[in-house]
């Protein structure tokens, strides 16, 4: 007996599947890149399955929004090709594949070997903007703030580190590797 | 009804996608989306735990309600400021290196 919350979850971890795979196989950045916000907007039906429609809505806003538009444009700007394959690379893939499905096979032996009877419930979750914004601002506050340095922070890292560098320092002129 | 473990399943998968790109992927801007994977996979393991928090209420005592999907939240400012700080240093390291390939950036200093 398929419910259809059932149903629902196994199309939307199919798409969020297919998606982390391809991200895998794909060779030029834009492609991952394309399925990453494939796999972000198939989790965002999955939150909504768990109730959390606020979490559903701001992971499509921001992440697959801002996050992922940040990438693309990292990638137009710097004009990324093809990835080039090496010796390493090949070993590497040698022994991530079979280690990612010894991995993958490990967790879920573990999880469905110990796991409950106990369900999660479709709507059973007031995940509603009001519920988070009291949370975030009475028993999260001080984190809440404590992130808020930590993005001014990253904005004026980001600043520096993506601004050219003074012309002035002409006296050690940088090396340039082939 | 899906059961918890189904969700922890697709995170763990969505996990396991994400470590073995970090270590496959030679592109650094694909090795970052990497780790936006591994984020992304756990935070769906916080939202179901939130959500199987709120079905077994009362087992739980002690615990705020709901602080799965908040914790959701500061993961993403997390990774925003992963973001903007990562690409940043990218589009330093494309400046001096004019490569993207990690095999040839090994070197901290030029």
């Amino acid at each position: 007996m398929l419910s259809v919350h059932l149903i629902l979850f196994l199309a939307f971890g199919a798409v969020a599947v297919a998606g982390a795979v391809n991200l895998l196989a794909q060779t030029h950045p834009i492609n991952s890149a394309l399925s990453l916000i494939a796999v972000m907007a198939a989790l965002a039906g999955e939150y909504l399955l768990l109730g959390a429609e606020f979490v559903a809505a701001v992971q499509v806003i921001v992440y697959a929004g801002a996050i992922m538009v940040l990438f693309v444009f990292t990638i137009m700007l710097l004009n990324a090709g093809v990835e080039e394959r090496t010796e390493g690379s090949r070993v590497a893939v040698l022994f991530g594949i079979p280690g990612m499905l010894l991995g993958s096979l490990l967790i879920a032996w573990v999880v469905l070997r110990h796991s409950g009877t106990e369900a999660v419930a479709a709507g059973a979750l007031p995940g509603s903007p009001k519920t988070i914004g009291r949370l975030l601002f009475h028993e999260f506050l001080l984190p809440f703030e404590i992130t808020s340095i930590l993005i001014l922070i990253a904005i004026m890292g980001a600043v520096v580190l993506a601004s050219k560098p003074p012309a002035s320092s002409t006296d050690a002129p940088a090396r340039r590797v082939n | 009804m899906v059961p918890l473990s189904y969700y922890l399943v697709l995170s763990g998968f969505l996990f396991a996608c994400g470590v073995t790109g970090f270590l496959i992927k030679r592109n650094i801007i694909t090795i970052f989306m990497s780790i936006e994977l591994m984020l992304n996979g756990v935070n769906l393991s916080f939202v179901a735990f939130a959500a199987h928090w709120h079905a077994v209420k009362g087992e739980l005592a002690g615990l705020v309600p709901l602080s799965g999907q908040v914790f959701v939240f500061f993961v993403m400012v997390v990774a925003a400021a992963e973001a903007a700080v990562g690409l940043a240093i990218i589009i330093a390291v494309y400046r001096t290196r004019e490569t993207l390939n990690v095999d040839q950036v090994n070197l901290l200093k030029l």
